[in-house]
């Protein structure tokens, strides 16, 4: 549906893109994840025809955004980073002009209007002046306005800023029903948002594509049982001796005391190296039976930090 | 396009910016108005008529230092934008969302020769060529406007642009017969403001109409040039 090659972007001396290449399947929800200025809002921008590339192409839908944007346009819905609303129109108004200007059939309309208000939850404040509304609703109002003609790709830029917690669930799942009928980009820089509603992750940073995977097989990869929970029954100290004195095992701390005699620590191994086996048959040698055994995975937070921190070290 | 005319147009009334304009562009005119009534209802079109267009030179800065400006400002550029509408159709739209408020503008300063009608009768024929002119220099003075605001985000900046752009325009003419030369041809040749005297004396020519109406095509083409050119280069 959605087919980039090669995008960089230059603004003046910065390199705002650099060799970007992706796809997106029709009816995939694809997260774009990165820290500030890592080239989301740019990329959203460049598929939606706002602004040129410096080089690379472009197609959505089978169409060049050079050659043929006013098609290109046609089949995308976008919410930029600042909703685009005009603050002297009432909502019902604005999308009055929205359906205009997308072309969108009027025996359509109305019943599209009603469902679209209807979805994001704007019908008691048609009536009100955009100017008048809180953050929260116009950020509904400028979702709405990406929904108007029904396009086939959305593509939304931090599509929950500025929304309360109950707001933000409801719109992720706002979003993931949405995703059955539309092919959806999103960017965020929150992780958790990412894993609730993506079925694929790009990670973006200073304008380089980091990773693209499933949220669960980047937590996956990158976890590798390098860090786990342990709880045994046994003297803590005793314990704690052989765990120190398998091959492989780095670190060993304590992580808490469920009971009396029951000991949790928290073991860090090299990743690649299985350390589990050696654990048990050492321990059961001693006679000290385990009770537990957890793999931490990383959080996508983590990995995130990871990748990007990584990333930056590499720069330099 | 429409809806980009019909929404700037009802913007232009949404904000006191029309209303302080036309009641401003009335009152003033009031007193130009019997100015001229002391000159003689004979002379009418010519002078009142063209204290109108000199007042031109301060409304047209006003009323189209917003066309581009705003939706930079508002965000809804990108809206614009990235809608299956060609650039041209945007600049268009927002062109003659100001020549509508103009011609309300225009239509409610033909109050001035129904009141003259009780003192006496105006030539109907030299009225209509007047207002004629009248409206072809409007447009002429909006597409330089909206040209001017595309160049920049601030307001103040693209009136001041507009209004000192309008002020070397129309004086053109008077340098032109000094330089002489070519330069002077060049400059005569552009001075719409001479096509314009011919209409308030009452000749209607089909060149001056076609030049005017030229003009005003060739700005709204640099508009979307421009547009274009920026959108290309910094993104
Ligand atoms: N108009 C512009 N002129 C110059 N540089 C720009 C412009 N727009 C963006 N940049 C630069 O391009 C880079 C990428 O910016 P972009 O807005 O795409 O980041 P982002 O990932 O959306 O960040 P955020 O999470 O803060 O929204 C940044 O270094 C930014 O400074
Ligand atoms: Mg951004």
């Amino acid at each position: 549906m959605i087919e980039i090659q090669n995008l960089t972007k230059d603004y003046g001396k910065i390199r705002a893109l650099d060799d970007v290449s992706f796809t997106v399947e029709k009816g995939e929800i694809v997260g774009f994840l990165g820290p500030n200025g890592a080239g989301k809002s740019t990329t959203m921008n460049i598929i939606t025809g706002f602004i040129s590339s410096t080089s690379g192409t472009v197609r959505v839908a089978g169409y060049d955004v050079l050659e043929n944007p006013v098609e290109v346009k046609k089949h995308i819905g976008y919410l930029p980073e600042q909703p685009p609303l005009y603050p002297d129109m009432t909502v019902s108004e604005f999308l009055d002009f929205c359906a205009e200007l997308k072309k969108v059939p009027r025996r359509e309309w109305k019943s599209q209007k009603k469902d679209i208000m209807e979805l994001v939850k704007v019908t008691h404040v048609s009536h009100r002046l955009i100017r008048n509304l809180s953050k929260g609703y116009r950020q509904r109002v400028g979702l709405a306005q990406a929904l108007v003609g029904s396009p086939e790709v959305l593509i939304l830029d931090e599509p929950t800023v500025g929304l309360d917690p109950k707001q933000i669930i409801e719109i992720r799942k706002l979003i993931k029903a949405l995703g059955k009928k539309h092919t959806i980009i999103l960017s965020t820089h929150i992780l958790p948002e990412v894993s609730a509603v993506c079925d694929r992750v790009i990670i973006i940073n200073k304008g380089r594509i980091a990773a693209v995977d499933t949220p669960e097989n980047l937590s996956r990869k990158l976890s590798d049982f390098s860090r786990f929970t342990i709880t045994v029954a046994g003297p803590e100290k005793r314990v704690r001796e052989i765990l120190q004195g398998v091959d492989g095992v780095k670190e060993v701390s304590v992580g808490g005391k469920p009971a009396e005699d029951e000991t949790s620590f928290i073991v860090e191994a090299d990743k690649d190296r299985d350390v589990r086996r050696p654990i048990f048959n050492q321990l059961a040698a001693a006679g000290y039976p385990i009770l537990e055994l957890k793999s931490m995975n990383l959080t996508l937070e983590e990995i995130f930090l990871q990748l990007t921190t990584t990333e930056a070290k590499e720069a330099v | 396009m429409l809806a980009i005319l019909r929404r700037d147009f009802r913007s232009y009334f949404n904000s006191p910016i029309a209303y302080v304009l036309i009641g401003l562009f009335i009152c003033i005119m009031s007193l130009f108005f019997v100015d001229s009534l002391n000159a003689g209802v004979a002379n009418f079109s010519s002078n009142f008529i063209s204290s109108m267009s000199f007042m031109l030179l301060f409304i047209v800065p006003i009323l189209t230092m917003r066309s581009f400006s705003e939706d930079k400002k508002s965000g809804t550029e990108v809206l614009l934008l990235t809608s299956p509408v060609r650039l041209s159709q945007v600049v268009l739209g927002k062109y003659l969302a100001a020549t509508a408020v103009f011609l309300v503008l225009t239509a409610v300063s033909l109050v001035f020769p129904l009141v003259l009608l009780i003192y006496g009768k105006p030539d109907g024929a030299t009225l209509f060529s007047a207002y004629l002119g009248f409206i072809l220099l409007g447009m002429v003075f909006i597409s330089v406007g909206v040209f001017a605001s595309s160049l920049t985000e601030n307001q103040i900046v693209a009136a001041i642009i507009t209004f000192v752009s309008l002020f070397t325009l129309t004086s053109f003419s008077y340098i032109g017969s000094y330089v002489g030369g070519l330069v002077g041809k060049v400059l005569n040749w552009l001075a719409f403001m001479e096509k314009y005297y011919e209409f308030s004396a009452g000749i209607i020519d089909i060149t001056s109409i076609i030049f005017m109406l030229s003009f005003a095509v060739v700005f709204v083409f640099l508009t979307v040039r421009i547009l274009e050119r920026k959108r290309w280069s910094q993104g």
